[in-house]
């Protein structure tokens, strides 16, 4: 009892904070589809509460002979509430769709942060270079877009005043964006367990003011930028010495081709994305092209998912320096 | 208090507790009566070691760096109390228990349609749980009870293979009892027992048994390809060696899902079986109770997807299973108007069973209600994998099912065993249990959307105001749940004797004395009257 009482005075002085910060674009428009769900909660909780115990008292046992009237059905009431729940489940359905769909593209043009899980880690890169572990910095209203992979399980980069939230899934690409609307520091949180120490697997989204951040970005400067790694790693790796920019090695030439739709000798059309590319690295056997012989090896094993993510920027870039409008 | 009842008088009349002694009387018997009571002392161990495991995890919880346990053990204990929770006790709680003891009955039975299969689905169950028991006590798994991949498959060094094995058995115990009900229910029923003349209870039970048929291989299946991957290093879940992680996700929830409904569903049974008995009222909408069973079950099968909206799957996928997630809603939403409508103008006594219905049918609300927020796509994104979750499915499957459970117990405690437990002693419990339950659960809601994870041994220290009020009512919850234990085991020996029909309750079950004979009728009942004759029943008296 006394371990209660001080827990309701911790939790009463507490109050104010029961609400997360909402720190993104996205955070309000959840914010009002959660609260609008809350109230339709509070609403039939409360209207089912109260005729109950309206029913309870008004219709109480008063002696053990009491008899009941029999039951009268009524379609109409039956129908009535079927059909308001059912109206206002259609409402929060389309709600909440069109908000999810929105949230499922990212703006053109956002900034990119490679993240790579790890037990029990986060591995993060910015394309001018730095690199960062369990710490994102990141400028404010600025829409930033996250592709995300997993060395080993499946994890889970969550950050609750953003309302984000993505499974990072060994083997695949996936992606989530924000737009930071407030400068501060943030909890990102690994959401899915991932093993012995899943709860250890938390650090901080730092959003900072424009110049803050280019101070940040100057003072944190790399040797290199991610597509400079990658085009080292490029010709480490001697992938240059097949794909060349003319298109006369025994491999394609990779200048222009991201975005593009390509028709494999299976017949099957896919478009070059990082997921493709990724493949086409890790296991190209499975990506026959018409017009080449098989013989890249894969790189499995040769290459960390950092340093694919590392080889798709370089290549990404190969394409964007020459970007022509879609036809 | 018990001294008025301590002049016990001898029984003399021949039922099926004392129609034969010895322990092979019991472990070789064929009566469902009593192979329920063989699952109804196993699952109580259970739930009794699944419950210690939830203590332990509450009482680490009061620090935000942890107050008891290391992270590794911590994690153990959630897998431990998932997979005892769920797999064995939830699952076969009302179903096994008061299913196997009145479908029977209340269909004007003898038996079960294959009563030595039934023995066996208990020895399966046994088989099961030991493999798992064992897995726990050699030193435990660390999964989660989702098992996901390929943590399972490769990363985790713990009995996996053990845990999986318990848990893929034991499926066939469902699977075994299912099947047995769907032909008993077709083909036993006693003349007159038409299919609109069914009690509530049993229109749940097939709709249950169903699942279990239908979903139950899917587990079985996901579990072999885990112990294949991990084993044989067949490249099944893992992608490093060409599997799809989230393929996994699909099999398990394919199951997992509908077996939420395996365990809601007998408890909707039940509560429709308490709120007309103790209002004396028919059902109000006694179609529409028992059709929303078919529908929830048929529906609970296409949802699995709404358990990843985050996990990859396409959001055109995610499009269609937030959808079916709402219409699952309608027909739980409709049960919920049809019991609270069926108690206007009604007679209403308070006992302990109404107790926990009426107990049920707020909880189950809240966590209905709340339910719709992890339906719907954008909300669900912010509080998957989170406290909120957490709340919401306890708030189904304890405050539901489990309240459910405890309520039928109570109900037909007097025909199982003959006798009265202590009415106010069951009257007060019930009130601890909806007490410490809101409190160990409303603040999780909270937590979740403050955003704190689920499975995390450690926390910010922020969460840490609302984890101790959690712990708190854990430790009252776990109070509540102990009193029955002792008052209900009390009562066997010394409660009074409760006659045929302590609560002037409807239903063929209430026709035999109590316990039932072995054969259960006398003579075999032929049925004339709609269910429920409450105002019937009354009028005739005057």
């Amino acid at each position: 009892m006394n371990a209660l009482s001080t827990s309701l005075a911790l939790f009463l002085a507490q109050w104010p904070n029961l609400h997360p910060p909402a720190a993104s674009v996205g955070a309000e428009r959840f914010d009002r589809l959660f609260f609008f769900l809350t109230g339709i909660t509070l609403l039939f909780t409360t209207l089912i509460f109260a005729t109950i115990f309206y029913f309870m008292i008004k219709y109480r046992r008063r002696s053990e002979d009491e008899r009941p009237p029999a039951t009268k059905q009524n379609l109409a009431l039956e129908l009535t509430w079927i059909v308001i729940p059912a109206l206002i489940c259609i409402l929060v359905f389309f709600w909440g769709a069109s908000l999810f769909f929105a949230n499922a593209r990212p703006p053109q043009g956002s900034m990119e942060i490679l993240v790579v899980g790890k037990q029990w880690m986060w591995h993060l890169q910015h394309s001018e270079g730095p690199r960062e572990i369990n710490q994102l910095h990141v400028p404010v209203d600025v829409p930033v877009r996250l592709v995300m992979t997993s060395e080993d399980v499946i994890h889970d980069f969550a950050v609750p005043a953003f309302r984000i939230k993505m499974d990072v899934v060994p083997g695949r690409y996936t992606q989530e964006w924000f737009q930071a609307t407030q400068v501060g520091t943030y909890r990102l949180f690994c959401n899915q367990f991932c093993g012995a120490l899943h709860s250890a697997m938390d650090g901080t989204v730092e959003v900072m003011s424009p110049t803050d951040f280019a101070e940040w970005l100057r003072n944190n400067a790399t040797s290199q930028t991610l597509i400079q790694m990658g085009q080292d790693l490029f010709a480490r790796l001697a992938c240059n010495t097949c794909h060349l920019p003319d298109g006369t090695g025994s491999g394609p030439a990779l200048e222009g081709v991201f975005g593009k739709q390509v028709r494999l000798a299976t017949g099957e059309n896919r478009v070059i994305d990082e997921a493709f590319l990724r493949q086409s690295i890790l296991d190209p056997a499975s990506l026959p092209l018409p017009n080449y012989r098989p013989v890249m090896p894969t790189f499995r094993g040769q290459v960390n998912e950092e340093q694919v993510l590392q080889l798709i920027a370089y290549i990404k870039s190969l394409s964007s320096a020459e970007r022509t409008p879609a036809p | 208090m018990s001294t008025a009842v301590a002049e016990v008088p001898v029984e003399s009349r021949v039922h099926y507790l004392n129609a034969s002694y010895g322990i092979k009387s019991w472990l070789l018997t064929t009566d469902h009566k009593r192979i329920a009571l063989l699952y109804l002392a196993s699952i109580t161990v259970m739930f009794f070691i699944g419950g210690a495991a939830a203590v332990m995890m509450r009482l680490h919880l009061i620090e935000p760096a942890g107050a008891l346990l290391e992270p590794e053990t911590y994690n153990k204990l959630f897998t431990m109390h998932g997979v005892v929770m769920v797999f064995f006790f939830l699952i076969p709680s009302i179903p096994a228990t008061l299913g196997n003891f009145l479908v029977p009955m209340m269909i004007g039975a003898r038996d079960l349609a294959f009563p030595r299969l039934n023995l066996l689905s208990w020895y399966v169950y046994m088989t099961g749980a030991a493999f798992t028991l064992y897995a726990l006590i050699s030193g435990g798994v660390d999964t989660g009870w989702t098992f996901y991949t390929p943590l399972s498959t490769h990363y985790v060094t713990t009995h996996v293979i053990a845990t999986a094995l318990g848990v893929f058995i034991t499926g066939f115990s469902s699977i075994l009892t299912g099947l047995n009900f769907i032909v008993t229910i077709h083909k036993m029923r006693a003349p007159g027992m038409t299919w609109k003349r069914m009690p509530l209870f049993l229109w749940a039970m097939y709709a249950t048994s169903v699942i279990f048929v239908l979903g139950t291989p899917v587990i079985a299946v996901s579990m072999i390809l885990i112990g294949a991957e991990r084993l044989l290093h067949v490249g099944i879940f893992d992608p490093a060696l060409g599997g799809d992680p989230v393929l996994f996700q699909h099999l398990f929830w394919f199951y997992s899902h509908p077996a939420v409904y395996i365990m809601i569903l007998p408890g909707m049974g039940v509560v429709s079986e308490l709120v007309t008995c103790f209002s004396k009222k028919k059902p109000f909408g006694y179609l529409f109770i028992a059709y929303s069973s078919l529908a929830i079950a048929l529906i609970s099968f296409f949802v699995w997807g709404h358990h990843m909206f985050v996990s990859s799957q396409s959001v055109y996928a995610g499009f269609i299973f937030s959808a079916l997630s709402f219409a699952v809603a309608i027909p739980s939403a409709i049960k919920v108007f049809n019991w609270t409508a069926t108690l206007y103008q009604g007679s209403i006594s308070y006992d302990a069973p109404m107790l926990y219905a009426l107990g049920f049918i707020g909880l189950f609300t809240m966590g209905g209600l709340t339910g719709l927020f992890l339906a719907t796509l954008a909300t669900d994104v912010h509080l998957h994998d989170t406290y909120f979750v957490i709340a919401h499915f306890h708030y189904i499957m304890v405050g539901g099912a489990v309240m459910a459970y405890m309520g039928g117990l109570h109900f037909w405690w007097p025909k199982i065993t003959g006798r009265l437990y202590h009415d106010a002693w069951a009257r007060v419990a019930a009130f601890i249990i909806f007490i410490g339950f809101n409190l160990t659960f409303f603040p999780q809601y909270m937590l979740g959307y403050l955003g704190m994870p689920r499975r995390y041994a450690v926390y910010p220290a922020e969460f840490q105001v609302l984890n101790v009020m959690s712990s708190a009512g854990a430790s009252i919850l776990g109070v509540g749940y102990l009193i029955p234990f002792i008052y209900l085991l009390w009562s066997i020996r010394y409660g009074p004797i409760a006659g045929p029909n302590p609560w002037g309750a409807k239903g063929l079950e209430w026709e035999t004395p109590s316990p039932p004979p072995t054969d259960n009728f006398e003579e075999p009942p032929i049925v004339a009257e709609e269910p429920y004759g409450y105002a019937e029943q009354e009028r005739a008296h005057v």
